[in-house]
Formats: C-alpha cells, sequence, structure tokens
C-alpha cells in the first residue's frame, strides 16, 4: 500500500482510519494539535464526523456518548488536556466502553511547556481518574507505529471493551518519517451491548452505577478477571541484542530511539550491552524483564520524567539486580553521548561487580 | 384525568426491575417531587410520537440519575454535568435516534454550565429537559446555581446572599440569547393547567427533534419537598408564589423550523467510502511509487546528520522535509525532527534531517555532519557542532562573516541574491537544497522534485521551485566542478 512521508501525529489519524474510526472529538494543545488538524481535513472526507468541542471534558463525553453507540471514536491531547479527560475516561473503564485516546506528552507539572517530557506515566499507566480500573497503554517511537498501534488500539479497545491509551512525546507527534499505511479494515466487530437506537438495542444500558456494596465489588472483580487476561495476552516489547547483554537498558518511545543508537555504538566497540523496550507499558513487559535478569547484570533505565517506569522495572526484577535510573525533566532530551556517557560509566561498574 | 395518571406509559417498564429494594412498581422519588410527573410527560411523549425504540435516554447525575429504571429505551449514563456533550456524541453517530438529555439545576447549570451554552451554540439537534427544583436534591439540599436570594439550603444556612452567592441564574433567557437554539420555554407542573402546557412544551420539543429543526430546551420549574423541607402542597404553592415571580414561565424562544441542524450537515456526506476511496485520500498526492536513483558520492557525504537552520518565514521547516521526502523517494531511510512551539514564532526555525542506508535509532542530530546556515544567527549557534571534515552551506547572501572553522569544508552559496534573480525571494531554500544536492550528488534532482510536487499544490509554483533547484545545483558545482551531470 502507499507510503508516505508524515508527521507521528498525522500518521495517528491515518492509521485511525484505515481502522474504521469514524469520529473525533478534540481541544487543540501543542505538540498534539496537529492530531485534531489532520482529523478535520480526513474525516469529513471518509463520511465521518470531526468536532472541535470547548474543552477536554466536553470532547472526552462526547467520545463517550459516542463510544456507547458503537461506533469507533477517538479523542488526543496533550498531559495537561489529559488530566482534563481522566474522569471520562475513568467512567469509559466503569461502563466498559471502547475508546482510543491519544496522549502526545508535554513538559510539567502545570503549564510547564511544550517540550517533551515522560511525566505521564503514573497519571496514565497508574489510573489517574478514580476507581479500580486499567487502561491498556502503547507507546510508539516511530511514524510507522504512531500509524500502526493507534490502528491496534481500536481492536484492542472493542476486544476488551476498554479504552486504550497511546503514550507517546512531543518528538515522536512531531517529526516526520515515512509510513508503509497498512489496509484499510472492512468488518467491523459486532457490538450488541451499545445502545444503537435500534428496536433490538432498545432494552441496552450503559452505566457505571452498581448501587448495592455486593454489585459494585462484583463488578470490579469481573473487571479485574478482564485486566488479568488482558496482561497474559497484551504484552509488547522489543529486544536489540540483550540475549548476551551484561547491562540492559530500558526506555520508551523517543528515549528508545537514543537508546538504540547508544546501544549500536557500544556493541561496535565490543560493549555486552542490550535494550528492552517496552510497547506496552500496561500491560508491563515484566516477564521479559525477569528472563533478562538471568543472563544480565544490571539494568539501567532511562526516561524522560523524574523516575516513574522504574518503579515497574524494579517491581519486575524484585531486588534480583541493580537497578539505576537516569532521567532528563523539563523538556531536555539526551544526547546519545550523554546516554554513552552514562552506560559507559555503569559497564565499568558492573565489570568491577563480576 | 385521574385515571390517565394511574395508567403506566408503554415507554415506561412494566416493572422497574433495574431498582433495587422489594417494590418493583414505585419510584425511588419522594412524595411531591417533581422528578416523577416530569418523568411521565416525557414518557407519554414517547408513546404519542412513537419514538420508544430510537429514543436515547441520556441521565447525568442528580435524583434522577436512575432515569434508567424507568425508560424502556437506549439509556446511556454520563458523568455529572456532561449530558450535553454526550448527547452531542450520541447524535452525531446516531442522526436517526432521538436523543433526550435530562438534566437538574446543578447538573446543568453549575459544573455543565459551559457543556449545555456550548451544545445550544451548536444547535445540535437533540432535546433538553432542565429540572429547575432551585436546590441540589441528590447530595442534600445544597445550594444551586437557581437557588433564590434568601432561600436556606445546607451550604446556605442563613440564606443565599447575593454578595456571597451572586443572582440565581436564569438559563432559558441566557440561552434565549443564542442564535442556534430553535425553541427554549420555562413551565410548571404546580397544577392540571400548568401540567397540560408542559406536556404541551415537551411534545413540541421533541417533536422539533424527529423533525430535525435543531436544539430545543424546556425548563421546567419543580419542586421538591425534600430539600425545601415543605409538605408538598406547600412547595407547590411556593413555586407559583414565590419561585415563579423570579423565574417568569413563557415561551423565550421560538424559531420555527428556521435552523438547520448541525447532524444534518453531516449526513450530506455520510456515504461509505471503498476502501479505495480511503487510500486515495490517506494516500495524499500519490506518485507512481517509483524508487529513484542512490546516486554514487563520496564517502564524506554518505548517511548524513543534518542540521538545517534560519528565520521562521525563510522555509526551513520545508527544506528539511523536501530533504528527507525524496531520501524517502530514493529508498533511504529518512527522519525530520523540527524546533516546534512558540520558539518559531518570529525567531529562528531549525531542524534535524537524518538520512541512511540502515534503520535510524535518535532522530536527533548533536554532533553535525552537515550544516546549512541560511542566516548569521544560525551559524553563530551551530558552527561549532558540526564534525572535523563535515560541510557547512552558508546563504552568503545573508553572512558576511567567514566560517571561523578552518578543519570543515565551507560551500558558500547566495541563495537568497539567486532567489531574487528568479523574483522570488521564498525559493531561497529551494536553492540552497540544490545547492546541498549539486555539492555532494547524494540525492537526485528527479526525486526531490517529486518530493516537491506532493507538497506544492500549484503548478506555476512547481516551475519556479525546478528553476531554483537548477540554479543551486549549477552554482554549487561551479563551486566542486568534478560531480554529477546535472539532469535537471
Ligand atoms: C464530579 C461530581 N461532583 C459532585 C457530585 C455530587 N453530586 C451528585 S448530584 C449533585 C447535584 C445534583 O443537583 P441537581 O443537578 O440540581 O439535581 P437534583 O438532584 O436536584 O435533581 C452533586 C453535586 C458528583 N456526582 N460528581
Ligand atoms: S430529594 Fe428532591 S429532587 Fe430528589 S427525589 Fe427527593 S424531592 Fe425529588
Amino acid at each position: 500500500m502507499a507510503r508516505v512521508f508524515v508527521k507521528g501525529n498525522e500518521a495517528v489519524i491515518k492509521g485511525a482510519i484505515l481502522a474504521g474510526c469514524r469520529a473525533f472529538y478534540g481541544y487543540p494543545i501543542t505538540p498534539a494539535s496537529e492530531i485534531a488538524e489532520a482529523a478535520a481535513l480526513l474525516f469529513p472526507k471518509v463520511g465521518g464526523t470531526f468536532l472541535q468541542a470547548e474543552s477536554e471534558i466536553a470532547a472526552i463525553n462526547m467520545v463517550y456518548g459516542a463510544a456507547a453507540t458503537g461506533e469507533r471514536v477517538m479523542t488526543a491531547s496533550s498531559s495537561p488536556g489529559i488530566s482534563l479527560k481522566q474522569e471520562g475516561i475513568s467512567y469509559a473503564a466503569g461502563s466498559e466502553l471502547p475508546m482510543v485516546v491519544i496522549d502526545v506528552m508535554r513538559g510539567g507539572p502545570g503549564l510547564g511547556n511544550i517540550a517533551p517530557e515522560q511525566s505521564d506515566y503514573h497519571q496514565i499507566v497508574k489510573g489517574g481518574g478514580h476507581g479500580n480500573y486499567k487502561v491498556l497503554v502503547l507507546a510508539p517511537n516511530c511514524a510507522q507505529e504512531m500509524c500502526d498501534l493507534t490502528a491496534l488500539a481500536f481492536e484492542l479497545a472493542d476486544k476488551y471493551r476498554n479504552p486504550v491509551i497511546i503514550l507517546t512525546d512531543g518528538f515522536v507527534g512531531q517529526m516526520m518519517e515515512p509510513v508503509e499505511l497498512p489496509e484499510p479494515i472492512t468488518e467491523l466487530p459486532a457490538k450488541p451491548w451499545a445502545v444503537a437506537a435500534t428496536a433490538e438495542t432498545s432494552g441496552n444500558l450503559i452505566s457505571s452505577i452498581y448501587l448495592e456494596p455486593n454489585e459494585l465489588e462484583l463488578h470490579n472483580k469481573n473487571l479485574q478477571e478482564k485486566f488479568s487476561n488482558i496482561t497474559k495476552e497484551e504484552v509488547r516489547y522489543e529486544e536489540i541484542m540483550t540475549r548476551d547483554a551484561d547491562l540492559i537498558v530500558v526506555g520508551y518511545g523517543i528515549v528508545s530511539r537514543i537508546l538504540q543508537t547508544a546501544v549500536e555504538e557500544a556493541r561496535a566497540e565490543g560493549k555486552r550491552v542490550g535494550l528492552l523496550r517496552p510497547i506496552s507499558l500496561w500491560p508491563f513487559p515484566s516477564t521479559p524483564l525477569q528472563d533478562l535478569a538471568q543472563t544480565a547484570k544490571a539494568f539501567l533505565v532511562v526516561e524522560l520524567s523524574n523516575g516513574q517506569m522504574v518503579e515497574d522495572v524494579k517491581l519486575s526484577l524484585n531486588g534480583r539486580r541493580p537497578t539505576h535510573f537516569y532521567g532528563r525533566m523539563g523538556g531536555v532530551v539526551p544526547t546519545t553521548k550523554e546516554l554513552r556517557e552514562v552506560i559507559d560509566g555503569l559497564l565499568e561498574k558492573t565489570e568491577a561487580f563480576s | 384525568m385521574v385515571k390517565e395518571v394511574l395508567q403506566k406509559p408503554d415507554s415506561f417498564y412494566d416493572e422497574f426491575v433495574r431498582k433495587p429494594g422489594t417494590n418493583p412498581y414505585s419510584t425511588h422519588y419522594c412524595p411531591g417531587c417533581g422528578h416523577g410527573v416530569v418523568h411521565k410527560i416525557i414518557a407519554e411523549a414517547m408513546d404519542d410520537l412513537g419514538i420508544r425504540e430510537k429514543t436515547v435516554f441520556v441521565s447525568p447525575v442528580g435524583c434522577a440519575v436512575f432515569g434508567y429504571y424507568y425508560f424502556k429505551c437506549g439509556n446511556i449514563q454520563v458523568p455529572h454535568g456532561r449530558a450535553p456533550a454526550a448527547a452531542t456524541g450520541i447524535k452525531r453517530a446516531l442522526p436517526h435516534s432521538i436523543v433526550l438529555s435530562y438534566q437538574g439545576d446543578g447538573d446543568l447549570a453549575a459544573i455543565g454550565g459551559n457543556n449545555i451554552l456550548q451544545a445550544a451554540n451548536r444547535g445540535e439537534n437533540i432535546t433538553v429537559i432542565f429540572v429547575n427544583n432551585a436546590i441540589y436534591g441528590m447530595t442534600g439540599a445544597q445550594m444551586a446555581p437557581t437557588t433564590l436570594i434568601g432561600q436556606k439550603t445546607t451550604t446556605t444556612p442563613l440564606g443565599r446572599s447575593a454578595e456571597n452567592e451572586g443572582y440565581p441564574l436564569r438559563v432559558s433567557e441566557l440561552l434565549a440569547t443564542l442564535e442556534a437554539p430553535v425553541y427554549i420555554e420555562r413551565v410548571a407542573i404546580t397544577d392540571a393547567k400548568h401540567v397540560m402546557k408542559a406536556r404541551k412544551a415537551i411534545r413540541r420539543a421533541i417533536q422539533n427533534q424527529v423533525e430535525g429543526r435543531g436544539f430545543s430546551f424546556v425548563e421546567i420549574l419543580a419542586a421538591c419537598p425534600t430539600g425545601w423541607k415543605m409538605l408538598p402542597v406547600d412547595a407547590n404553592k411556593w413555586i407559583n408564589d414565590v419561585l415563579m415571580d423570579y423565574f417568569r414561565l413563557g415561551m423565550l424562544k421560538d424559531k420555527n423550523g428556521a435552523a438547520k441542524p448541525a447532524e444534518a450537515v453531516k449526513k450530506e456526506s455520510l456515504s461509505t467510502p471503498t476502501p479505495e476511496t480511503i487510500i486515495g485520500i490517506l494516500g495524499e498526492k500519490q506518485g507512481p511509487q517509483d524508487a529513484y536513483s542512490q546516486p554514487v558520492t563520496d564517502a564524506n557525504f554518505h548517511n548524513p546528520r543534518l542540521k538545517i537552520s534560519g528565520f521562521g518565514g525563510q522555509g526551513i521547516l520545508l527544506l528539511g522535509q523536501l530533504l528527507a521526502q525524496s531520501a524517502m523517494l530514493s529508498n533511504y531511510c529518512s527522519t525530520w525532527l523540527p524546533s516546534y512551539g512558540p520558539e518559531m514564532r518570529g525567531g529562528t526555525a531549525n531542524c534535524h534531517v537524518i538520512i541512511s542506508d540502515k534503520h535510524i535509532g535518535s532522530p536527533m542530530v548533536a554532533e553535525t555532519d552537515v550544516l546549512i546556515a541560511m542566516n548569521l544567527p544560525s551559524l553563530d549557534k551551530f558552527e561549532h557542532d558540526v564534525r572535523k571534515d563535515g560541510v557547512i552551506f552558508v546563504n552568503s547572501s545573508l553572512i558576511e562573516r567567514k566560517v571561523a572553522r578552518n578543519d570543515v569544508e565551507v560551500v558558500a552559496v547566495p541563495a537568497t541574491e539567486i532567489a531574487d534573480e528568479l523574483d522570488e525571494p521564498k525559493v531561497a531554500n529551494v536553492v540552497m537544497l540544490g545547492a546541498y544536492i549539486g555539492y555532494t550528488g547524494l540525492l537526485s534532482a528527479e526525486s526531490v522534485l517529486a518530493a516537491a510536487s506532493r507538497v506544492v499544490k500549484r503548478k506555476e509554483f512547481m516551475d519556479i521551485n525546478k528553476k531554483a533547484l537548477t540554479r543551486g545545483m549549477h552554482y554549487a558545482q561551479k563551486h566542486k566542478p568534478q560531480i554529477v551531470e546535472v539532469t535537471a
């Protein structure tokens, strides 16, 4: 199929349309606005709906309404806007509505800045809204994955009747790369649970209310069972030169790209370094990390944050191997050289260890 | 009349099995509560209009959050205040549906104030039923935006004061100032005569939607005897004597048939496109997917990491995009990373481009193989990032100083002057791009023109771009004549 040269943000919309999504509700914010702009241009052309809502809160509730009808629907924003969407995401998780939300992260807290950060990890991966819920989180690191993982997100959202969030950053959203467009999906899954304004669905109810504590506990237990299935089925990750590595570096999104270059350079000098890149942040690739702990001597987690994903790496490794952290914040993105120095420094220490 | 009141409309469930508790025939509302009466009026209208099966009842949070116990139609429960937003998503997805948004005064006028305003202003083809009982019933009688001055609630124990809480909000009047809504009326249900009027109003508001006329809104003054701490009879008297004095009953807007509902706009374009059409739309201006040649170049110019920099407005980002895209068309891997946001406004713009025959890891360029400096601040800022034996392309029209480094190749191109000679100052970027490919021979002119044809829409611009590219190539080749033949 067609090969195009596009921004990551535009690739999201192409992937969404090819996956049969026909409605977008959003509110502008840098560095995510190109997603809404591409949707405004393209959705009407394929018979879909684009609407600029009055706020992120309105947008997520429009998505909630549209999702309740069974339509494939999405929204996109960046960190401050995602904070506002959290209530709606919690409701959607409670009502078990499929939807796709894109978070092109920027610097925080507060208004922060528009440069790339990964400081939404906690609010996205650990919850953010209220209640015992999880959302599937996918972390693309290139324009191709912005397209492909968005398409996958719709599939997973429908499969599990759950929100799926694409967690990415300003660099991946803004950079342009070649994208091979996938084939359009022609058949969408049936949704007999939806409220479709038909005789057959007129008895359907979309709600997150369970007044009786016993019933709400049962609902929560069912949700937990679903989440536990997802944990078994939907772990995604990429390993690069990990098999004989003494040091495993772990990073997602734009960081994984810089780490990959650093690893390749280090390998060229004969240093035994490998990269594990989580593609799904929830469910988190804990088992692959545990497997690597059998051969690797130490781990290094690099994030554009104060150290959020590193908590999941530490939980996975459970103290079996030293886990180091290197983070930059505020939109500062480390250079390959900078990460090489961190890696080389650790390798020296790790060798002394063995 | 009595018989009528006792009869259950078909649009209600016969037994309210979704309601917890032992009695599936009674509602959860307090005695004398206005909600029950309003529900019944709505259900009867649904019966009469024959719309039950295609009705979607939207209940946000308030005492009527459990509307789905009663209404025998599609039900969607939504967050506090957000019914108009959710209803928008529903109606846009299901243009054939009848969407009823049922909201209390706290829900609609406080937390959801902007949502109702905007949905009304968009003229969404939905029906909003606004139950104004001047209090927060569900949470235990706190102040609402519609609570009257002096009225005691649990959060205005001494009575609402204009100084502290402001005046009660007249939502219907407010919405009536908007252009889009087709119908806004305030009614009451305190006696049979008022109920008759309310019935007519609600029917009309739903009928408008059936006919696709647009946004209709009925405000109903309703009793909350529990919240007001009154007996039902006294509550009705208080509405008649006091509440109605502030919230005057009557028609506030009636724009018969004029508006075109937003959802109809969607319908017009709603044809299901074939996969081929979709691919055509998403593939943009697809030329044939032919791969352009990869000319043989000096090893020093292979797999370049470039920084391109200049003023905002010099077409810096476009220069980088054309370069990276023509690399794609020549079967290289390529990335383009811009500086983005406010930095671009007025000030400098720069982008990083990497072209490689291998997968590209980091798209960021720190150590630079090639710097294209279109103005002096760019040279000042990035000159020292260039690696030994790297190349600096200098727009000598705007940069008077010499490059300070003596361990790099310098190619001085009067790009702005050449563009001026072509009567199109804007193409200095393309002149420079020509100089780059002319000097390094990394990409063919054809690949750059193919990339440009995907971006540039007008033919005149393509012609001038072609000229600019050729001039740049010639200039650079004079500078370093042993490089490739010019074909463009
Ligand atoms: C975000 C949020 N804030 C607060 C509440 C608590 N709450 C539930 S109903 C309500 C007010 C209801 O008043 P109104 O809309 O007037 O409806 P009534 O109960 O009077 O019919 C409030 C504040 C909530 N459910 N959600
Ligand atoms: S508290 Fe008020 S609004 Fe709620 S059910 Fe009772 S009377 Fe009706």
